[in-house]
């Protein structure tokens, strides 16, 4: 019998068997709770954005659990949950499909020179009112 | 204004949240799953800080002592928390049940307050309903779930920790010889129309669960009173033992 360490069962709540012979015995099946994709949106018109996930067994404690898990700090005005299992996702193996993306710094909005004709208009109408 | 019966309201109150707030949190570390352990424990914090709000008052406005003496230096006989508050937590049925029927008390109690003739209170009142609403949500959700969403050996381990808790939860609602002063002149509703409002919200909440409301108990009294629970002690060396040994610290 060893000593006791504790009475605080946040310190002996785990009776694991501490013998090194003994093979270990074969884990069973996790019962986890599913998961749900957090998404939080900081401002009234802001976009949700991703923020992480939860474990909940159904929707409605998945927002109510998200809530402390992404909502006790900061600004918050609205949370959404989404099944995992719901993200429909590209598989990692296809990555590749991106890969000359960055050359076509055609696409990008620097390539555009409408920043000139905006500033050139703001400062017209600036003329305007004063 | 009758300063002895606002004492008694507001310390009586105070009492019943900073009590619970320890409890609550007594779960830390122990919760039955991640989020949910750091869901009630933010429920206990906002618990402390309703507490401190309401001992702020009575320290601004009425004399008392400052927060911290109030929360950590008074004896047992001067506490005015009822026994619903002391009971220990047992098993998480029985948390999530008191969770439930002090959080809808509290919901009326201070929407009720909005309106309070006492300035100071109706404006915490008003900054503090956020919350409450969110801790009615997080009991309900959890009683409707571990009701009528639940499995047959949930919903009856509901029922019987409701059945436990009722004739204590009704010990919320005990009228003091003052109250009448604070009713006529607007301070607050009265502890028999409260009652009478969180009957209906919690018979609404227990309907959407498959859980029956007890019915026919008699009230259990004398917290207020300062007559308590064999469980109050405990609780009170716990919760001050870093307080006593050096109240002049700061913190």
């Amino acid at each position: 019998m060893a000593t006791i360490v504790s009475l605080d069962p946040r310190v002996t709540r785990m009776e694991i068997e501490q013998d090194p012979g003994s093979a270990p015995e074969p884990k069973a099946e996790l019962d986890q709770f599913p998961t749900f994709e957090v998404f939080h949106q900081e401002r009234t018109g802001a976009h949700h954005v991703h923020v992480g996930s939860v474990h909940a067994p159904n929707a409605d404690l998945a927002l109510l659990l998200a809530k402390e898990q992404y909502g006790r700090r900061g600004q918050t005005v609205n949370l959404w949950v989404v099944n995992t299992r719901d993200v429909v996702t590209m598989s990692a193996g296809d990555a590749d499909i991106f890969v000359t993306t960055p050359e076509k710094t055609y696409r990008d909005v620097g390539a555009y020179m409408v920043r000139n004709k905006v500033e050139a208009y703001k400062k017209q109408m600036g003329d305007q009112k004063s | 204004m009758n300063q002895d019966a606002v004492k008694d309201l507001l310390v009586r109150m105070a009492d019943d949240v900073l009590i619970l707030a320890h409890r609550h949190s007594e779960w830390t570390g122990l919760g039955p799953v991640l989020e949910e352990d750091i869901a009630f424990s933010s429920v206990a914090q906002d618990k402390l800080g309703h507490a401190q709000a309401l001992y702020a008052i009575l320290h601004e406005h009425f004399g008392m002592p400052d927060p911290d003496v109030m929360a950590f230096g008074r004896a047992e006989a001067d506490m005015r928390s009822c026994h619903f508050v002391e009971l220990p937590n047992a098993e998480y049925d029985f948390s999530l049940v008191r969770h439930l029927l002090f959080d809808a008390s509290e919901y009326v109690r201070w929407s009720a307050l909005r309106e309070s003739s006492f300035e100071p209170l109706a404006k915490l009142a008003h900054k503090i309903h956020g919350e409450l609403k969110y801790h009615l949500y997080h009991a309900q959700t959890w009683i409707v779930q571990l009701g009528s969403q639940g499995s047959e050996e949930s919903k009856a381990r509901m029922q019987s920790a409701l059945n436990a808790a009722w004739p204590y939860a009704l010990g919320l609602f005990e009228s003091r010889s003052g109250d009448a002063d604070l009713v006529a002149s607007g301070f607050f509703p009265g502890e028999d129309a409260l009652r009478a409002e969180w009957e209906v919200l919690v018979q609404g909440i227990l309907e959407k669960s498959s859980l029956t409301m007890p019915h026919d108990h008699a009230a259990v009294l004398g917290g207020r009173d300062g007559y308590h629970s064999e469980f109050l002690a405990p609780l009170l060396v716990e919760m001050t033992e870093v307080y006593r040994i050096d109240p002049s610290a700061t913190w």
